[in-house]
C-alpha cells in the first residue's frame, strides 16, 4: 500500500525542470527506501490484526460480559449484573465438583503421560531396525479426530458389549462401568488423553534427547552408570526445558478439557458429563451454560475463573522451575 | 549416520559391552522392541476396532465373545451415515474440505510473508515483536469463545452482519498463526543465506520480488510440513466449529458428533462416520509420516 500513496504524493509537487530519466531514478530510489522501511510491517501485520480481534479481544471482552445478564433466550433482558455471576460461582456445586474432576483427570492423565512417554522416548533413542517406521507408528494416535477416538474409545469402554470389559472377563474381572462410575470414568477418559499424547510427547522428548552431547554418556559410562541411571541423571536434566515446556502445554490443555467427556456420555447431546455429572470438567461446563443453559453471562465468568486457574498454575510452574535452577546452582 | 560417525577406538575399549555408548549408539535389546511393539499395537488398535465396527451389523457388535476381524457391512453403513437425518454428512466432508483447504492456503501464504520478514528484513521493532509472538503461543484464547461467540455475531453489515452458523467463523480466526509464523521464521533462517537477499536488494529487486524470487524457492520443505500439520489442525478442529456452525453447514467434527447424539447410540454407524472422518488424515499420514516426525521433532511444533 505505502508504494502507491507514495507515487501519488510524488506526483503531486511541483515539478522541476529535470530529465525525465533522472524525475524516474529519484522516484524510484524513493519508492525502494519506502519499501525498505514499511513493507516489513506491512508483512506481519495480518498476524497482529487477526490475533487480536480474534485471540486478545474476546479473551478481555470476556471480561466484561461476565460481569452482564447476557442470555441468548432472552437478548432484551440485558445490562450490568455487577459480581452477580461471580457471586453465584462461588456457591455453585457443579462447577466446584467440574473443578475438582478437571484436576482430579489432569493428574491422572499428565503424570503417566509425561512418563511413559520418557521412557518410550529413551527406548525410540537406542539404535533400532525399522527406525522411522516406528517413530511414525507411535504417532498414529496424534492425527486421529479428537471425535473420532473419543467415540471409538466409547465404544470400548461400553459396560455391556465394550471389548475392554470382554478383555477383562478373560482375567476374570467383573464388568466395570466406566461410564457411571467416578473414578472408573477418569481413569478412561485419562487412557484417551494418554493414549492421543504419549507418543507425540515421546517425538518431542525424543527430538531433544538427540542434541544431548554424547560425550557426556561416555564419561558417565565409564564411571559404570547403566542406562536407566544415565537416563535419570544425564538426560532428564539435560533436556529439561522441553520437559517443562511439555508440562506447561498439558497443564494448559489439561485444564481446558472439553471433547472426551462431552462424547464420552451415554447422551451426548446433554452435555452434562455423564449422568451425575461424574466427569464433567469446567471446559464443558462453559459449553453447557452458555449454548444449552443460553445463559452466556455466567458462561463468561466459569471461563474467567478457569483462566485466573491457568495463570495461577503457569505462575507456579515458572516458580517451581526457576526455584529447581537457583536451588541446583 | 551415527554408526558411521562413531570412531571404531570406542568399540574398542575395554567395558565395551555397550556400557560406554551414548544411547544412540547402543543397540536396541529384545526387551526394547517388545515395548514398541507393545505400544505400536496400542495405538493402531483403536483406530483397527473403529474398522471392525463400522464394517459389522448391530447385532455383530452385541455377540460375545466380539468379532476381531472385520466384517461385510462396511458399505451398507456407510449408506446409513450418508442418509441419516440432520447429519449432512457428505455435505460436511466438503464444508471440511474447503475450510481445511482456505485456511492451510492462507496459513501458508501469510505466514511466510511474515516470517521472512522477521528473518531477514530490518526493521524498527522487530526483536519485541517476536517476542510478542512468540508470548502469544502461551495465551489460551480458547477460554475467550463466549465473547468469540458474541463477537461473531455482532459483525457489521458490510462484513456480512451475523458469522456464527457461517464457515466463515472458523475459517477466519486462523487466517495467520503465532506457530506458522514462528516456524517460517525458524527456517527461512536457516535456509536461506543474508547474503542472496542482500545481493537481490543491491540489484534494485523490492521486497515482494525477493519473497517472490528468493525466498519461495528456498521454503518448498517447510511449506509442505507446515501446510500438513495445518490442514490436519483444521480438519480435526471440533469445540470451535461445535459451538458456531448450525444446520448444514458444519464441518465433519460436527456431524460425527450429531450421528453420536441420538437417545440411543448405533456405534456401527457412528464409527462409520468416525472412520470417513479419519480416512483423509490417514491418507496423510500413510504419505508424509516420516516428514510430520521429523517437524514434531524439531521441537518447534505445538497441537
Amino acid at each position: 500500500m505505502s508504494l502507491t500513496s507514495n507515487a501519488h504524493l510524488d506526483f503531486e509537487r511541483p515539478l522541476t525542470p529535470m530529465p525525465p530519466r533522472r524525475t524516474r531514478a529519484a522516484w524510484r530510489s524513493r519508492v525502494s527506501s519506502w519499501d525498505v522501511k514499511f513493507t516489513p510491517y506491512l508483512l506481519i501485520a495480518p498476524f497482529f490484526v487477526i490475533f487480536t480481534v480474534f485471540g486478545l479481544f474476546p479473551l478481555l471482552y470476556n471480561g466484561v460480559v461476565s460481569l452482564r445478564t447476557w442470555r441468548l433466550d432472552d437478548p432484551s433482558n440485558d445490562g450490568w449484573a455487577g459480581l452477580a455471576n461471580y457471586r453465584q460461582l462461588l456457591h455453585d456445586g457443579a462447577f466446584r465438583h467440574a473443578l475438582i474432576n478437571t484436576f482430579g483427570i489432569f493428574l491422572v492423565s499428565t503424570i503417566p503421560q509425561l512418563l511413559m512417554a520418557l521412557i518410550l522416548a529413551s527406548v525410540l533413542n537406542r539404535k533400532l531396525r525399522l527406525r522411522t517406521t516406528l517413530r511414525v507408528g507411535v504417532l498414529l494416535p496424534y492425527i486421529t479426530p479428537l471425535a473420532a477416538s473419543t467415540l471409538v474409545f466409547a465404544a470400548i469402554f461400553a459396560r455391556d458389549s465394550g471389548v475392554m470389559n470382554y478383555i477383562l472377563s478373560l482375567v476374570h474381572v467383573h464388568a466395570i462401568d466406566w461410564q457411571e462410575d467416578k473414578y472408573w470414568s477418569w481413569l478412561a477418559i485419562a487412557i484417551m488423553v494418554n493414549w492421543r499424547w504419549v507418543g507425540y510427547n515421546a517425538l518431542i522428548y525424543l527430538g531433544a534427547m538427540q542434541s544431548v552431547p554424547r560425550d557426556l554418556y561416555e564419561a558417565s559410562a565409564l564411571d559404570g552408570a547403566k542406562p536407566w541411571q544415565q537416563l535419570w541423571k544425564i538426560t532428564v536434566p539435560m533436556i529439561r526445558p522441553t520437559l517443562i515446556f511439555t508440562i506447561v502445554l498439558s497443564t494448559i490443555g489439561g485444564m481446558q478439557l472439553f471433547t472426551e467427556p462431552l462424547l464420552f456420555n451415554q447422551k451426548t447431546a446433554d452435555a452434562t458429563g455423564g449422568t451425575a455429572g461424574q466427569f464433567n470438567t469446567v471446559a464443558l461446563m462453559i459449553y453447557k451454560t452458555g449454548w444449552k443453559d443460553l445463559n452466556l453471562g455466567y458462561a463468561a465468568a466459569i471461563a474467567w475463573a478457569l483462566f485466573v486457574i491457568i495463570l495461577v498454575l503457569a505462575g507456579l510452574n515458572a516458580f517451581v522451575a526457576n526455584r529447581r535452577v537457583a536451588g541446583g546452582k | 549416520m551415527t554408526t558411521l560417525q562413531a570412531p571404531p577406538v570406542v568399540a574398542k575399549r575395554r567395558h565395551s559391552r555397550g556400557l560406554n555408548r551414548s544411547p544412540q549408539e547402543t543397540p536396541a535389546k529384545f526387551l526394547n522392541y517388545v515395548v514398541l511393539a507393545v505400544t505400536i499395537v496400542l495405538a493402531a488398535f483403536p483406530i483397527y476396532w473403529t474398522f471392525v465396527v463400522a464394517s459389522s451389523t448391530e447385532e455383530e457388535t452385541a455377540k460375545i465373545p466380539p468379532s476381531a476381524i472385520p466384517r461385510g457391512n462396511l458399505g451398507k453403513n456407510f449408506h446409513t451415515v450418508f442418509n441419516s437425518d440432520n447429519v449432512y454428512f457428505i455435505k460436511s466432508l466438503v464444508n471440511s474440505l474447503i475450510v481445511a483447504s482456505v485456511v492451510t492456503v492462507s496459513v501458508l501464504f501469510f505466514c511466510s510473508l511474515a516470517g521472512f520478514a522477521f528473518a531477514k528484513l530490518r526493521f524498527k521493532g522487530r526483536d519485541p515483536l517476536m517476542v510478542l509472538l512468540i508470548a502469544t503461543l502461551a495465551v489460551p484464547t480458547q477460554i475467550g469463545i463466549v465473547a468469540l461467540y458474541i463477537l461473531m455475531s455482532k459483525m457489521p453489515s458490510w462484513l456480512g452482519g451475523n458469522w456464527n452458523g457461517q464457515l466463515r467463523a472458523v475459517i477466519a480466526p486462523n487466517l495467520v498463526t503465532a506457530f506458522g509464523v514462528f516456524y517460517m521464521r525458524q527456517f527461512i533462517l536457516e535456509a536461506v543465506p543474508d547474503e542472496i537477499v542482500e545481493a537481490a536488494r543491491v540489484d534494485g529487486a523490492s521486497t515482494i520480488r525477493i519473497y517472490w524470487n528468493v525466498i519461495a524457492p528456498a521454503i518448498r520443505p517447510a511449506i509442505g510440513i507446515l501446510g500438513l500439520f495445518t490442514f490436519a489442525a483444521i480438519w480435526n478442529d471440533f469445540q470451535w466449529p461445535l459451538i458456531t456452525l448450525t444446520g448444514d453447514r458444519i464441518t465433519v467434527q460436527v456431524a460425527l458428533s450429531r450421528l453420536a447424539s441420538g437417545q440411543f447410540v448405533m456405534y456401527t454407524q457412528v464409527l462409520a462416520g468416525a472412520f470417513l472422518a479419519t480416512l483423509p488424515l490417514l491418507v496423510v499420514f500413510f504419505l508424509a509420516g516420516k516428514q510430520i516426525v521429523a517437524g514434531i521433532m524439531e521441537g518447534a511444533v505445538k497441537s
